[in-house]
């Protein structure tokens, strides 16, 4: 497993070698420090800590300052965990730079990014729902949700909204992984990685980029 | 800082020299067609009616009248399968978009010709 820790640049297309436009991101990542190995004896399971982006010791409060000391670094910004199997040896050391040349032998990449918030939507927006017609008699509830219970949606107890109900709230800022990015390549000079396809967040948000759970 | 790097990301895709042609051009496309396993050079031509978009994004837009259809392709400048773009004739032009020819058959999509040193026709 590799795992490096970077910003989402933006979107743009290129060529590939047979003419055809292709859709990418671009990810400014790394170099990550490892901040912390976590082993099972100490802290119950096996990970690697990573931190990308510096932020001036005066920013962070003592103990972010002291942890980042350990690894004789300046306080990251942005701290994340690549956990490890169980029984396995991380392959580092703490204090050391992951650049973007771990990704060199990986063809296919995951990333986690932060979407972009929506605010109060509702649920046509939010989960996709069908609402009403325009016409046809339809009356002040064009994008209602319908009905949301019954007597007889909870046989037994009657008329109990259900838990879990899609309703209208808050949309977006949640942590949205997009699975099997092919990388399309990499940058060991700028740190750049370029993957095929959208990457959820801004532009500027920070993301997390691993190899593949399931395509190699 | 991000369109430094965008640009580097870009620069591998753009052409190093684009072929020099204005609205209003007669030109000849070439462009590359793949059928299976084969590739040929196919040429388009017609008049250059609109220049759109910058950078990776750049497009031109080709119409010609193939018997009584008016027929508009869209290019992308950069795509390598656009092999060159031939500039025959200049017209003369008032406007970057010439969409008003769209609406115009026989004699009158004819552009009045401008003696231009970067078409063939000089």
């Amino acid at each position: 497993m590799v795992k490096l820790l970077g910003k989402k640049i933006g979107m743009t297309q290129i060529y590939d070698e047979s003419g055809r436009m292709i859709p990418v991101t671009v990810i400014l990542a790394g170099p990550c420090k490892v901040m912390q190995i976590k082993t099972a004896e100490t802290d119950g399971y096996s990970a690697v800590q990573l931190g990308y982006d510096d932020v001036k010791a005066s920013r962070v409060k003592k103990p972010q300052e002291g942890h980042a000391k350990k690894s004789e670094t300046t306080p990251k910004r942005f701290v994340r965990e690549l956990r490890l199997a169980d029984g396995s040896e991380a392959d580092c050391q703490v204090g050391d730079d992951v650049t973007v040349s771990a990704l060199a032998d990986v063809k296919y990449v995951d990333v986690v990014g932060t979407s972009k918030g929506k605010g109060y939507a509702g649920v046509m927006k939010r989960h996709g729902f069908g609402g009403f017609p325009a016409s046809h008699g339809c009356e002040r509830k064009h994008r209602a949700a319908g009905s949301i219970s019954s007597v007889a949606s909870d046989a037994g107890s009657g008329g109990n909204l259900k838990k879990g109900k899609r309703m209208a709230g808050r949309m977006g800022g949640d942590r949205v992984t997009t699975r099997n990015h092919q990388l399309v390549s990499i940058d060991t000079e700028k740190n750049l990685i370029i993957v095929k396809g959208a990457v959820a967040g801004a532009s500027g948000g920070y993301v997390e980029v691993c190899n593949s759970r399931t395509k190699r | 800082m991000k369109t430094e790097l965008m640009d580097s990301v870009e620069s591998k895709s753009l052409k190093s020299k684009v072929p020099y042609f204005e609205v209003g051009d007669v030109v000849d496309v070439k462009c590359r067609i793949t059928e299976g396993v084969k590739t040929r050079i196919q040429t388009f031509s017609g008049t250059v009616i609109a220049r759109s978009g910058r950078g990776m994004n750049e497009t031109f837009t080709v119409r010609r009248v193939a018997g009584d259809e008016g027929v508009e392709r869209v290019f992308p400048l950069n795509s390598p399968n656009v092999v060159d773009v031939i500039p025959l004739r200049s017209g003369k032009t008032r406007r970057a978009k010439l969409y008003y020819l769209r609406k115009r058959t026989g004699k009158g999509i004819r552009l009045a010709q401008r003696h231009s040193s970067h078409t063939i026709a000089r």
